[in-house]
């Protein structure tokens, strides 16, 4: 039974709303129950931010994620604030250009990805977040390949449409990053 | 041969108003000004909290009695959810211009396609007798036992001229009622506020200085004079803005 | 039903509010519900409707009361602190006996408070907003569907009774997304409202909408037959939900997100085999007394759990006759208790045994 407690924390800033959507929309195509919870306030403008995402097969209680089965972090103090709440056998994703130190907890899988370092290096601008992404949807099957695609087509203003492509191709440099 | 009679759009109900009270002058001039622009049928008024808080009964009209100071607020919502009919609130100083300064001004503001009917005697009436936002230097009130005095109760509040400082509004003008040339400027004033809402023109606001011989402890007579020699120096009366002329 | 849609709580109370018929929004900017505002700015210059952003919490509701003294259904949003100033607008339209939708996305207070999520409002919402003897309809939402949902039911009975509902919502209701199915367009309001002040057309008496009666007499009279209306709202509109009662020992009440939070304690709580329940108000005027005063007859002890410092506990004791122990879960100030906070309050219940 699929059930995936997710907390992506980070700056404000960094697109961690966005991943939370991108899991969610890709849960509504999959027609899953799940929530989605943001920080709010002054927070959310440079100071620290998260974002909950519940995904499940059974009714959701409630959207706080208080113990984590997958924890994505962009910043320090993130890592700092949340490394303890893991569930034994959870897993991490540390955005490793951002995040110097190492986890300290042996009881969790970790995954180090430079994702801000590959969009640079990839010339994709502000997109680590879906760069890491990538990595979560490869080892935690959290939500499927194919709906990631509709899922964008969701959260990405019809505006920026035009952006689809980098998004995807950050997506995959995620999945196929390999340290 | 009838040569005289009540305007239609007020009610047989007896006024409750002070002898010598000039509200009953201006209700007079707000329902001929309705009956003569044949709008009844479809006016909906305001009332305020204030000696004029049962006006609802003495207009044929619809009526709907608003909040201290809310009625500009009331206003909206009505001309909002029927923008076809004709809508004014009627209101007193300490409505208007204290507890209600906030509505009144972001009314107007917007330029809400109303009619507003202010009635300025420096003096709340109702409660029996304390000082007004429009009460004058030096005035005797119950709450300005020794006179308004600026250096702690501050001046008096110019309310045309202060709403002229404003884009929005259409027409801004003050009058009187104290004789009966001022009471026929008055009418011509009130009733092309009312035409204006009906040409979709916008904010229109009719300041009357009136009379309260009661809570001013003077003789009636003595009040209409009181207007020439206090009143009219501090709030002179005239145009303040027509965006027509 | 329509197809599912992912929505915040915020924006699904718009959109419900739109379906249900409403065209008439007021409001003013303040967090954590500038969403509902937000997405009425959008929407309502789009289908004829109006948004205005009113110079006040104060004028919002007192532009409300004008449209709903037409006869049209007309709404406002705000949290705590913008609710202690529509109290006094909400007073004369239960005065006037209007109909009209105040939406309340609680935050933590008293005063200006913070912005994070609360249910301290709960006196106020329950008690009258405001000065004078008078209710008005309490929901209270603890899913995203429920925000839509009772929503559209809010202005119906609002509209049925004629008086205010105020839809009693918290932080987290306001700010998560979850899957919505919105309900089908309708509109139970009529144009026909003889009461109401659109113009005489010269064919009738005018129309007074007022609240202010000189006469004692009368104003008992008015007094009288409003909570004789009151009454028949309580024994025909009340709402709540139980969560594996069948069996319990132990009845959380909690309404809202610590309904939500108290379901993962519960679920706990059974795989350690304490047999714990739930009934959760989903109306919080009327006040679902009778369901409790039936489960206290069944359970050993009441758990309340809530973003306050206890005030629905009062109701829950008043309703069951402090038949039973009631017990106190709460978090204030905008925090949220956990689902382990909650189950250590219901172990300790279980381990006391038989408290009465």
């Amino acid at each position: 039974m699929a059930h995936h407690e997710i907390v992506i924390a980070g700056f404000g800033g960094q697109g961690l709303l966005f991943i939370g959507k991108v899991l969610a929309y890709a849960g509504l195509v999959e027609k899953r129950q799940l929530s989605w919870l943001p920080s709010y306030g002054p927070e959310m403008r440079g100071g620290t931010a998260n974002c909950n995402v519940i995904l499940s097969d059974d009714p959701v209680g409630s959207p706080i994620v208080q113990h984590p089965n997958v924890l994505i972090v962009m910043n320090t103090p993130s890592l700092d604030k949340y490394e303890d709440a893991v569930v034994p056998g959870g897993k991490i994703f540390v955005d490793s250009t951002l995040i110097s130190r190492k986890v300290r907890r042996d009881d969790v899988d970790v995954y180090y990805v430079p994702a801000t370092q590959m969009a640079k290096d990839m010339e994709l601008g502000n997109l680590a977040n879906m760069i890491l992404l990538g990595t979560v949807i490869r080892e935690t099957k959290c939500i499927k390949d194919e709906t990631v695609e509709e899922a964008l087509k969701h959260v990405i203003p019809a505006r920026k449409m035009n952006l689809m492509d980098v998004n995807l191709k950050a997506i995959q440099a995620g999945k196929d990053y390999q340290p | 041969m009838i040569v005289f009679e009540k305007p239609h759009a007020l009610t047989d109900t007896v006024l409750h108003y002070c002898p010598g009270c000039t509200h009953g002058i201006v209700h007079r001039l707000v329902a001929e000004a309705i009956d003569e622009l044949g709008i009844e049928g479809k006016t909906v008024g305001i009332a305020p909290v204030g000696c004029s808080v049962l006006a609802y009964n003495y207009f044929n009209c619809d009526m709907i009695e608003a909040a201290h100071g809310r009625a500009p607020a009331v206003a909206t919502g009505v001309k909002r959810a029927l923008p076809d009919n004709i809508v004014f609130a009627y209101q007193g100083d300490g409505d208007l211009a204290s507890i209600g300064m906030c509505e009144t001004v972001s009314t107007a503001a917007r330029g809400e396609n109303i009619t507003v009917i202010f009635i300025n005697n420096a003096i709340y009436g109702m409660t029996g007798g304390q000082m007004a936002p429009t009460s004058l230097i030096g005035q005797v009130t119950q709450t300005s036992p020794y006179g308004r005095d600026p250096k702690t109760q501050g001046y008096p509040i110019r309310v045309c001229e202060l709403l002229a400082t404003l884009d929005a509004p259409q027409y801004l003008e003050r009058v009187t009622v104290n004789n009966v040339k001022n009471v026929r400027n008055a009418k011509r004033a009130i009733k092309k506020a009312f035409q204006n809402q009906i040409d979709g023109k916008g904010f229109s606001f009719i300041e009357v200085l009136s009379a309260c011989p009661t809570n001013w402890g003077m003789t009636p007579q003595k009040a209409l004079q009181w207007i020439d020699e206090a009143m009219i120096p501090q709030y002179p009366l005239g145009v303040f803005r027509d965006k027509e002329a | 039903m329509s197809e599912t849609v992912l929505m915040k709580g915020n924006e699904a109370i718009a959109e419900a509010a739109i379906l249900a018929g409403c065209r008439h929004y007021f409001g003013y900017p303040i967090t954590p519900q500038t969403e509902v505002a937000a997405y009425m700015a959008k929407k309502m210059p789009k289908i004829g409707g109006t948004f205005l952003q009113a110079e006040s919490e104060i004028a919002a509701i007192n532009m409300v009361y004008g449209v709903a003294s037409t006869g049209h259904p007309a709404m406002t949003s705000s949290s705590s602190p913008g609710i202690s100033l529509k109290a006094e607008g909400i007073s004369y339209l239960a005065g006037a006996d209007l109909p009209a939708l105040i939406i309340n996305v609680q935050r933590g207070g008293p005063g200006l408070g913070g912005i994070q999520p609360s249910q301290s409002d709960y006196f106020l919402a329950t008690r009258g907003p405001g000065h004078g003897d008078f209710h008005v309809l309490v929901f209270a939402p603890s899913s995203v569907q429920e925000m839509a949902d009772l929503t559209g039911r809010a202005l119906h009975l609002a509209w049925k009774y004629r008086m205010p509902a105020m839809l009693l919502a918290d932080g987290t209701m306001g700010q998560m997304m979850e899957p919505v199915n919105l309900p089908e367009p309708s509109n139970a309001f009529g144009d026909d409202n003889p009461w109401a002040a659109t113009g005489t057309e010269m064919k009738r008496p005018h129309n007074i909408i007022t609240s202010l009666d000189l006469s004692p007499e009368n104003l008992e009279k008015q007094n009288f037959e409003r909570f004789e209306r009151y009454k028949k709202i309580e024994e025909s509109e009340c709402l709540w939900e139980e969560y594996m009662m069948d069996d319990a020992e132990i009845c959380i009440v909690a309404c809202g997100i610590t309904a939500r939070v108290s379901r993962n304690a519960i679920v706990e709580a059974r795989k350690q085999g304490i047999k714990v329940g739930m009934l959760r108000p989903i109306t919080l005027w009327p006040f679902p007394k009778k369901a409790l005063a039936a489960a206290a007859d069944k359970v050993n002890a009441f758990l309340c759990v809530e973003m306050n410092m206890g005030q629905m506990k009062e109701d829950v004791e008043l309703a069951i006759r402090c038949k039973k122990p009631v017990e106190l879960c709460s978090r204030v100030g905008g925090m949220i208790p956990t689902p382990d906070e909650v189950l250590e309050h219901i172990r300790q219940i279980a381990e006391g045994g038989n408290k009465a």
